[in-house]
């Protein structure tokens, strides 16, 4: 809809002007950041000597790469973000933007990020970034978001990705301890983001999305959050016997594990009742912002945000500050 | 009598503002492009023979 249209229309002549900020909102800046975060610890992990610049220029390719991935996502679920409190203020669900812009700024900084990757590294963290972006926009957008409450579990991979292509771009390989970064992130996607949907899930019904606590019941994700993080809490401190973390990350994976137990096991031991109040006092819900029923599943969703980036933070101070990891590795020629 | 098709003060400034993220979104390309190419020319020595 053009201006002259949306005046026509009785819209406000300003309401549907796409500003600048707008742009900048398709590419999903706060998931953004924790891409860079986890990209940028792989890189310096690697333990490979690289230009500053292009140490920069990958990670900047792995900005750019989530950007145009998130832009490609908003473009095909504009529908659904229509219906959702969370998501419906987003520029092409409010008609700011439109889906086909959306979708071509998508591609053109998909493509652009790619490229230069290869240019600037090598074609292996090229290649690694193309697959991540595939899968995001392939794998999760387009197939499995709509269709599994499996959703976040398998599409995860696209978000845990990012510390394997910082690595493979410092490095040219992509070797175990990568690996087992990029596992504990696809581990920790599923409890951290289920929380989340037990106190959102009314929009998620209401767009259609098959939302773990919508598909088999509230109290049975509960019980699926506590497995994961069982696993995830041993998960976290692997890289300590890998050769890859020190003093410092096992007293923060240490204690962060075990927080994150005891705040989980709360969750499972809520009532029936429990987790259906949403809303904050004043009407307002936000992601944190939420009322008395609620408290225990935003607990379980803010800390593990926290607990995995106090995780690669501890490995990112680490290496910046030159300390030694505690073991060499116990499989040395595995983990090298 | 005015123009129905002209731009609101608003849908004007929206459109500076989109151009000037545009154009400054070129010129870092332009720019990286041109310091990777700096920096890979000189890892693999230079021009010289």
């Amino acid at each position: 809809m053009n201006t002259t249209e949306a005046i026509a229309a009785g819209a406000s002549p300003a309401a549907d002007v796409a500003r600048a900020s707008d742009y900048i909102a398709l590419l999903k800046p706060r998931v953004m950041s924790l891409v860079v975060f986890t990209a940028i610890t792989g890189l310096l992990c690697a333990r490979t000597p690289i230009d500053p610049w292009l140490g920069f220029a990958a990670i900047l390719c792995i900005t750019i790469g989530a950007g145009g991935s998130a832009a490609l996502n908003m473009a095909y679920d504009s529908d659904i973000d229509a219906v959702m409190r969370r998501t419906k203020r987003r520029p092409v669900p409010a008609g700011r933007v439109q889906p086909s812009d959306a979708r071509a700024l998508g591609l053109t900084l998909s493509i652009l990020s790619v490229g230069v990757m290869g240019l600037a590294t090598n074609w292996l963290a090229a290649g690694l970034l193309a697959f991540t972006i595939a899968f995001y926009v392939l794998v999760y957008t387009l197939w499995l978001k709509r269709r599994t409450p499996q959703n976040i579990v398998i599409g995860g991979l696209a978000g845990a990705l990012p510390p394997l292509v910082g690595w493979a771009a410092a490095s040219g390989t992509a070797p175990l301890n990568a690996w087992l970064l990029v596992a504990i992130i696809f581990v920790w996607t599923p409890p951290h983001f289920w929380a989340l949907s037990l106190y959102t899930c009314e929009d998620y019904a209401a767009a259609g999305v098959p939302m773990m606590p919508l598909v088999r019941g509230r109290a049975s994700t509960r019980w699926q959050i506590l497995a994961y993080c069982l696993v995830l809490a041993p998960l976290g401190l692997a890289p300590v016997i890998t050769g890859l973390g020190g003093v410092l990350y096992a007293a923060v994976a240490s204690l962060g594990g075990l927080g994150l137990i005891a705040l989980v096991a709360r969750l499972a031991a809520s009532g029936p009742r429990d987790d259906v109040e949403p809303v904050a006092a004043d009407g307002r819900t936000t992601l944190y912002k939420v009322g008395k029923g609620a408290r225990r599943a935003r607990d379980v969703f803010a800390f593990s945000l926290a607990y995995l980036f106090a995780l690669f933070a501890a490995l990112l101070i680490e290496r910046l500050a030159g300390l030694a990891p505690l073991s060499p590795g116990l499989i040395p020629q595995v983990f090298p | 009598m005015s123009d129905p098709n002209q731009e609101s003060e608003a849908a004007a400034k929206a459109r500076r503002a989109r151009n000037l993220l545009l154009a400054g979104a070129l010129i870092g390309f332009v720019v990286l492009i041109f310091v990777i190419t700096v920096i890979k020319i000189g890892h693999n020595g230079g021009l010289t023979p």
